[in-house]
């Protein structure tokens, strides 16, 4: 701090618990919300604390579920996305950032734009057509389904080119000497020292494919390939009547706590991956 | 193109390294827009036996109709609120914790957790919340004497899918505000306060305007976000709702192609889509090309 100002100091702390009251009360009334029994719903207004039905809640949305599939299972599906959104994700980018970095080679233009020209072109506005391909690919209700289309963008490629074009050319140069082959420079050099943007971009894709929602919505019409951020929709809109409010809450946490433990535990790699690579 | 000044010759490796990705791109990408210019120049039959080309009627048509300009207009609505609230409070945030400085790690991790919540998750928390029957806001607004009903008055439904899309927006804008600010030298920051000015002052005449860049690229991200990556939002609350008050353009695309079965009108507004990215993304190159450094 520069200057000693309390009443200004007072005034920033005192905002700065608005923001947290903000962030944070949405989430706590979801977890209150999940200890209730299903009968508080009934009578009114929801209460500001805990009860005591946690394990009852948390146990039945794993166990049975309702209706359809375990969350357990919603939730083994999600990870299997995210997991192969970001792994794949992270493989493809970097060895075809390698080749459009330290290669010539024909075609060499034409390849980088067909690639980054789907820089900021999310699946929403090519939604129908892509389903039609996958369709035609039989990859309806599978992983792979899941999977691929999302990996079809150029985010992580154009950050791995731009990371790598900062690398000094002399270590091209003293390997070059030494007559290492690409692949061994590739993964001697390249790889250790791309580790803490591999980690980066790890956190930031593993949010993004746990995150998604209208590619598994329609991807998938098999229940037991539903993801716990698509399932809890269709706990919110049921047929007849209320929703049973203390199982859907109790389902939203669990669908926030695998994305915000990442963020949290990795919190510095996220940042400095966020906003480091915009230069 | 830049390129490295030494390479490697190899005669096969580099297509090898590069297939993967552009076989996905291709097939995924590059083939289903096609297919969406495509399909935008033609109209199906009534039973979906036969196609024509109609050239730009599926445009002309779109853009004469009253319910796709109302869901235009919702759209930017929608966008616009959604942007600036969810700048100026991450603004104001990230401007309090820079100064405060001690405990900025606490307040910086609690409001960076948002940005892990998937939007579908963030609507369905302020849905709950404002749940006429049994959401606590809705209850305290109506011992205010206010009646709040989302499921019949459109305006509160917008109101609340707004709230819910900025809500989760605001931790991105926190961490590029903040990190922003931490890059800006601090004696700049000495030199004005030994001079007299105070922490608002310098806020508006040095911190501010050296965030431009920053403030620019957040602008077109989060018009970005608003426009698109917000269908899970309001398919998970309003679902559009009531009548057509929340039918922003993605939701409306989606909707045209799997429930209403509109193909060729659906293709149309796909096009339009993508003409609005492309647009946004040549804006951001530019800026990222041409950024101003003071």
């Amino acid at each position: 701090m520069i200057e000693n100002r309390p009443v200004f100091t007072f005034f920033a702390h005192a905002v700065l618990l608005v923001g947290l009251a903000i962030v944070i009360f949405p989430i706590y009334l979801a977890f209150v919300a999940s200890t209730q029994d299903s009968s508080t719903f009934l009578g009114g207004v929801v209460p500001l604390l805990p009860s005591s039905h946690m394990l009852e809640t948390y146990g039945r949305i794993l166990g049975s579920g309702f209706g359809s599939i375990p969350v357990w299972r919603m939730i083994a599906n999600s990870m299997v996305m995210a997991l192969g959104i970001a792994i794949g994700k992270i493989a493809i980018s970097i060895i075809s950032a390698f080749a459009i970095v330290y290669f010539r080679f024909p075609f060499r233009t034409l390849a980088f734009w067909l690639i980054f020209i789907t820089l900021m072109l999310p699946v929403e506005v090519r939604i129908l057509p892509t389903y039609s391909v996958a369709a035609g690919l039989d990859l309806l209700n599978t992983y792979q389904g899941l999977i691929l289309p999302v990996i079809a963008s150029a985010t992580a490629t154009f950050l791995f080119r731009q990371f790598f074009m900062t690398i000094p050319d002399e270590l091209l140069e003293a390997a070059l000497l030494d007559r290492a082959s690409p692949m061994q420079f590739f993964k001697d050099i390249m790889l250790p020292l791309s580790r803490t943007n591999i980690a980066a971009l790890f956190v930031i894709l593993f949010i993004y494919g746990w995150n998604q929602y209208l590619w598994p919505l329609i991807i998938t019409t098999d229940q037991n390939m539903t993801t716990i951020v698509v399932g809890i929709k269709q706990m919110v809109n049921v047929a007849d009547g209320d929703p049973q409010w203390q199982l859907v809450m109790g389902t939203a946490i669990l669908a926030m706590v695998p994305p915000v433990l990442v963020v949290l535990f990795f919190q510095r790699w996220f940042i400095k991956g966020l906003t480091e690579p915009e230069k | 193109m830049q390129t490295k000044r030494v390479t490697f010759s190899h005669r096969w490796l580099p297509y090898l390294l590069i297939a993967p990705q552009l076989a996905i791109t291709i097939v995924f990408f590059i083939w289903p827009a096609g297919e969406a210019l495509y399909q935008s120049v033609l109209q199906q039959g009534a039973f979906g036996l036969t196609t024509q080309f109609v050239g730009l009627e599926n445009f002309r048509d779109l853009f004469s109709d009253p319910d796709y300009l109302h869901s235009f207009t919702i759209t930017i609505v929608f966008a616009v609120s959604t942007t600036a609230a969810a700048m100026i409070s991450a603004l104001l945030f990230a401007g309090m914790a820079d100064y405060v400085m001690r405990a900025n790690a606490f307040y910086r991790t609690t409001l960076i957790a948002p940005y892990a919540v998937a939007p579908a998750i963030a609507g369905v928390l302020w849905w709950f919340l404002f749940n006429p029957s049994i959401g606590i806001i809705a209850y305290v607004l109506h011992q205010l004497g206010y009646n709040w009903n989302h499921l019949v008055n459109g305006g509160q439904a917008l109101l609340l899918v707004i709230i819910a899309a900025a809500w989760k927006q605001i931790s991105y804008n926190f961490i590029f505000f903040l990190a922003g600010m931490q890059a800006i030298p601090r004696s700049l920051i000495e030199a004005a306060a030994i001079d007299g000015s105070g922490p608002m002052k310098r806020f508006f005449t040095i911190v501010f305007p050296l965030l431009a860049p920053t403030t620019f690229f957040l602008l077109v991200v989060n018009i970005v976000y608003s426009f698109f990556e917000t269908f899970a939002i309001i398919d998970a609350t309003t679902q559009g709702g009531p009548g057509d008050a929340t039918e922003i353009l993605v939701y409306k695309v989606w909707h045209d192609a799997f429930i209403a079965l509109d193909l060729g009108g659906s293709a149309a507004q796909s096009v339009v889509l993508m003409a609005i990215v492309i647009g946004l993304t040549v804006i951001q190159f530019r800026y990222i090309e041409r950024r101003v450094e003071y």
